[in-house]
């Protein structure tokens, strides 16, 4: 497996791609940094989906005798206003948080790459109308306009996605069409389009592929921002609502009882933190690894 | 016609262009509301001639663009109609609550450039070393650290627990009285009347949420300056000046950091405006009466006109203090001439 992994010369497409794939790999394992912030990361993927093991009652379950009890062996976090389980609150909260962030990328990536690779392609009045358009979405800071869209949709998960999707995409515009305008140039353009190739068959075939890989890396990057944004929705009483496990959201109501009972704000803040703080290093080590310069 | 004036021109049209479309972003957020606005003000108990009548009142019965053109003229004449739940102009309200915002940001900003700027030249100049190291992992937390929750923990330690600062607020009720607010910035307003007890109430209110709001824009601003430091300290005028003798420190101060300053200033610039967006939730943490407390409970009310207004305003300043980075960047950088 190793000798086919680093072999010099490649058999097939599939095993170049492999290789590649191999190499990054190894790059990333070298970046002790970025690949903490992997492991973080996978980390709060199996928590989230082992949640049902590993808090089988649920993220509801009250006992009111129970209540704001600390850090203890039965509850490793402690107990909430209503004597729930924090720890398995946090645990199903994890599920929210990656939806969100899950949801958060599927929309603003398409409609970002859409937008910059139009702009960048076609040129002319398509690219400045779409790039003003950019620079207005990219003038009001992220929060503060995820903030406008949901006081106007109304509060609710969904609605906090939709908000912070649609300021999520103007940076990912912004590189598709840097990207583009150096694609568009190239000679492999140009011959699919001697070939007949209309504007969309280019773009989505051609130019869309390459794009990829740093749209991928700028959404990672961007990835801690938009959790703090969602978090801090929540902590508005704009995202998730009570009694969802959201981690904004229980920040929110354990406000109340914080100062006689620290674990109600520490443990939810600490896992926004850790959660960002992964998305950071994970984003930064996969900016070297994907960045063909660094080579 | 001179290349300056063409580049004066496209600079007017696109910020033009810009605040249109700020105006037209913000219009649209009201209109997409999902409930009907004039039963949000009515009630539904109300009869068909009330209901028409603020129906009107709204302007609701004109045509989408003579709606956008009013709200313009509102906005445009820095008023920016009624904030329903106080019953002021969202202009009166304001003008109440900005210095409170102005205060905590220009001292977060105070805090950002007095450590950002020394630990990113450290940083550069002991560039791999424990100190760097640990100076990007500051700035790192800084980066992922939610805000708010760095407030309340603040709050549980260094107010309830050992008792350092005072708690939410600006000032405590028993100083209100003992000075005559004139700046609306309450320290520079004790200070210029000599009152150092209410100076020191005042203080120990502003220090911590200004702390943690000065964490954020240091771990930006320290940054940048280590980044723009390192690609100073790569030249070849800083070796051929090592080389003739001059000191490690005497280079740093009279020929790297001389460059780098208006590269500085712009992001300062950049730093400060973040400081807005930071203050929206720092504020409601810490109960302070400013711009963004203003904001959440216009939120909380359900008061889309002052909500929508203070969006609209955040944008400007943000488009304000972009454009003045920028100018001052031409100004001060001479190769951009």
């Amino acid at each position: 497996m190793k000798t086919w992994l680093t072999a010099e010369i490649t058999t097939s497409a599939f095993h170049a791609r492999a290789q590649r794939f191999y190499y990054g790999w190894l790059r990333l394992r070298a970046n002790r940094l970025a690949f903490a912030g992997f492991c973080i990361l996978v980390g709060l993927c199996v928590v989230a989906i082992l949640a049902p093991l590993l808090a089988p009652e649920g993220s509801n379950e009250q006992s009111l005798a129970l209540r704001l009890r600390p850090p203890s062996r039965e509850h490793w976090f402690g107990t909430d206003e209503l004597g729930r389980d924090i720890f398995a609150r946090i645990v199903w909260g994890a599920r929210i948080t990656i939806r969100i962030s899950c949801l958060v990328a599927v929309i603003a990536a398409p409609i970002g790459l859409a937008v910059g690779t139009a702009a960048g392609y076609f040129g002319g009045w398509v690219d400045t109308v779409l790039m003003r358009l950019n620079d207005i979405f990219l003038s009001f800071p992220g929060l503060i306009l995820a903030l406008g869209f949901v006081a106007a949709l109304g509060p609710g998960i969904g609605n906090a996605v939709i908000a912070i999707a649609l300021t999520a995409w103007p940076p990912i515009a912004r590189l598709a069409r840097a990207e583009t305008l150096t694609i568009r140039a190239s000679d492999y353009i140009a011959a699919v389009r001697i070939q007949g190739a209309g504007p969309l068959r280019i773009i989505l075939r051609h130019i869309v592929p390459m794009c990829v890989p740093s749209v991928v890396v700028r959404i990672t990057l961007n990835m801690a921002g938009i959790i703090l944004t969602a978090a801090g929705l929540g902590f508005l009483g704009l995202g998730a609502q009570p009694p969802t496990p959201e981690w904004g959201a229980m920040l929110s109501t354990g406000r109340q009882n914080m100062l006689g009972a620290w674990w109600l704000a520490a443990v939810p803040g600490l896992a926004i933190l850790l959660t960002s703080l992964a998305f950071n290093l994970f984003g930064d080590g996969l900016r070297d690894v994907l960045d063909p310069r660094s080579e | 016609m001179p290349s300056w004036i063409a580049g004066v021109a496209k600079g007017a049209a696109s910020i033009v262009v810009t605040l249109l479309g700020l105006l037209a972003i913000t219009f649209f957020m009201g209109r997409m509301l999902p409930i009907d606005p004039v039963i949000s003000i009515v009630g539904e108990q109300a009869d068909k001639a009330t209901y028409d009548m603020v129906y009107h009142r709204l302007g609701l019965d004109k045509t989408l663009l003579t709606q956008f053109l009013l709200y313009m003229r509102d906005m445009l004449s820095g008023e920016f109609g009624e904030a329903l739940f106080t019953g002021n102009k969202v202009s009166v309200d304001l003008a109440r609550v900005f210095p409170a915002t102005i205060e905590l940001a220009s001292f977060a900003i105070a805090i950002g450039i007095g450590v950002g700027v020394p630990l990113g030249i450290l940083a550069a100049v002991y560039r791999g070393t424990a100190l760097d190291h640990i100076a990007r992992f500051v700035g790192l937390l800084g980066y992922s650290s939610p805000t708010f929750w760095l407030g309340l923990m603040g709050l549980i330690v260094f107010y309830a627990a050992l008792g350092l600062v005072a708690g939410p607020g600006r000032i405590d009720v028993a100083y209100i009285d003992m000075f005559e607010p004139q700046t609306g910035l309450l320290l520079l307003d004790a200070a210029m009347q000599g009152e150092w007890e209410v100076f020191g109430n005042v203080f120990r209110h502003i220090v911590l949420p200004g702390s943690i709001l000065g964490y954020a824009s240091m771990a930006y601003i320290s940054r940048m300056t280590r980044s723009f430091m390192l690609e100073q300290l790569g030249q070849e005028y800083i070796i051929a000046a090592r080389v003739k003798g001059m000191s490690r420190w005497r280079v740093v101060r009279r020929h790297a950091l001389r460059n780098i300053l208006v590269q500085l200033v712009t992001v300062i610039a950049l730093a400060y405006a973040f400081l807005l967006e930071g203050a929206v939730l720092t504020e409601t943490v810490f109960a302070w009466p400013g711009f963004g407390r203003y904001l959440t409970s216009g939120l909380l009310a359900g008061d889309m006109n002052a909500v929508l207004a203070c969006v609209l305003i955040i944008g400007l300043i943000f488009v304000g203090l972009n454009l003045l980075a920028d100018l001052l960047y031409r100004l001060l950088d001479p190769r951009t001439r």
